[in-house]
């Protein structure tokens, strides 16, 4: 049983470590970020829509969060 | 002319966010206040509608702190299926409250039109720059209703690397809710009493008025939740036109998570409704949500796609996938298709209906939204720059649910009743930023 969780600690490690040196070699230059500043390629594009649609879907749905925490906040029908 | 009336109404909130914040509005402060409002409709064809809107404020400060604040009123009235099936005959049920019943057609979806109520919410985050690229972000939330109070701490810690191209972060909520419904928290699979008036042998005590409508199945007055959620994220730029997003998220929540006004019918070997018992979920669930999102910007629209795969303690397992492509017209105009669909398993413990005689397992539920469901949505947006900065936006879509549970067995008098009614919705939404 320990053995297992050590063996599956290394890998999530591995495949951390794998992501992030892989990043490295991904990205721009600060002067390149022309399109990526502009407010409509911000994650999400519009606050006020993701939080209506994530009440309407949370409540109508048996899944929420992903994105951001879990919602809630609603005895919702 | 309109550039003043903006100003002002800029001015009057700014003052009036400033109040409620206990602080003063200086002349500087007032352009440095950005606002983003929005009122949004949502209306079932013959069920529940509902009007949302939403006032938010953010104000960036001089070492690049930012303030956001959030309050939202929402309204729902309408009717929504309490759980038992259609029926070849008109079915009688009581109002949760106790007092009042409602009858329902031969062959129509059981729907329960009590439903009104008034909801107000005030969300407030706060983050800041720490030093080594990290950025903090912590935040409340509050919301009350008449038979609903729920509150949240969050916090979030954000590290930057590779040249700001690689952010890693995690976060962590806290939430707190308390249910007090119509009629008191119901001993599960306790039956709906039907056709006898309230009981009301008492004097004009006002204490009494809850054990009253609690009748003698009622449990308590209220009952709670609490959740707690932790988010890992990673954010990546790919290059110039495109960033990614990984997430992971674990929620947890424990307490009252059974459905106050929903029943099952029990139905003997002919398929006929005997009784209606009030339903039972587990104290616990256990959410693992795995999410990605990708925007690549091409050279005049933007695409936006993500998904989720969620998967719970309940055995739910659901497939969420959305497509956004923001084609970017002259003059800063725009026209957004949206896309979305949506696929879920049904949680262990859901079942249609109960049948007379079977042994009652610990848990059930007949509320299609833990059911097996596939949803889709499709909608278009359009927005359009306004004088000094300001932008406005309409959003129309279209949203369809297909509930997929089938009766097992062989039941004379469900042949020809609709079990999956598919459920029609429209979105209606216009925002105003300035």
């Amino acid at each position: 049983m320990l053995i297992i969780s050590q063996s599956r600690l290394k890998l999530t490690l591995g495949v951390g470590i794998l992501l992030l040196s892989g990043c490295s070699s991904l990205g721009v230059e600060p002067w390149e970020r022309d399109l990526l500043a502009k407010s409509e390629m911000a994650l999400p594009t519009s606050a006020v829509d993701a939080s209506l649609d994530d009440h309407i879907y949370f409540s109508k749905e048996a899944s929420s969060g992903g994105r951001s925490f879990g919602g809630g906040g609603c005895g919702c029908n | 002319m309109q550039l003043k009336q903006q100003k002002s109404l800029k001015t009057l909130l700014t003052a009036a966010t400033c109040s409620l914040l206990g602080t003063t509005s200086q002349a500087e402060s007032i352009d440095s206040w950005e606002f983003d409002t929005a009122i949004m409709h949502y209306m079932e064809a013959d069920r529940v509608s509902a009007t949302e809107a939403i006032i938010g404020a953010k104000k960036t400060f001089a070492n690049d702190e930012i303030l956001n604040i959030k309050l939202t009123f929402d309204s729902l009235t309408g009717a929504s299926p309490n759980g038992a099936i259609a029926q070849p005959r008109a079915q009688t049920f009581t109002r949760p409250s106790g007092s009042g019943q409602y009858q329902i057609k031969s062959g129509d979806t059981p729907l329960d039109d009590t439903f009104k109520d008034t909801r107000i919410q005030f969300t407030g985050q706060w983050s800041q720059p720490l030093n080594n690229d990290y950025t903090l972000s912590v935040g409340g939330n509050f919301s009350n209703e008449y038979d609903y109070m729920s509150a949240s701490l969050n916090a979030n810690l954000a590290k930057d690397f590779n040249n700001k191209n690689t952010t890693a972060s995690f976060g962590f909520s806290y939430a707190y809710d308390i249910i007090k419904p119509e009629g008191g928290i119901r001993q599960p699979f306790s039956a709906m009493v039907i056709g006898e008036p309230r009981v009301d042998d008492d004097d004009d005590d006002e204490d009494n008025d809850n054990e009253k409508n609690c009748l003698d199945t009622c449990l308590a007055d209220d009952d709670s939740k609490s959740t707690v959620d932790l988010l890992f994220g990673i954010t990546q730029v790919i290059n110039r036109r495109m960033i990614m997003q990984l997430n992971y998220s674990f929620s947890s929540t424990n307490g009252y998570l059974t459905d106050p006004f929903k029943v099952l019918s029990v139905i003997d070997s002919n398929g006929d409704s005997q009784s209606y018992l009030y339903e039972s979920r587990p104290e616990k669930r256990n959410k693992h949500a795995f999410y990605a999102q990708t925007k690549y910007h091409l050279s005049n629209a933007i695409i936006d796609a993500s998904y989720r795969y969620m998967t719970d303690d309940w055995d739910i397992d659901s497939h969420t996938i959305d497509f956004r492509y923001r084609l970017l017209l002259e003059n800063g105009h725009f026209i957004e298709p949206h896309i979305r669909w949506y696929s879920q398993s049904a949680a262990d413990f859901y079942q249609p209906y109960l049948i007379q005689g079977n042994v009652i397992e610990e848990f059930a539920s007949a509320d299609y939204r833990i059911g097996e469901l596939d949803t889709y949505t499709v909608g278009l947006k359009y927005g359009l720059p306004m004088a000094n900065g300001s932008a406005l936006s309409f959003r129309l879509e279209y949203y369809h649910q297909t509930p997929k549970n089938t009766v097992k067995g062989n039941f004379s008098s469900l042949k020809n009743m609709e079990l999956n009614e598919e459920v029609d919705a429209i979105i209606a939404q216009v925002s105003y930023s300035f």
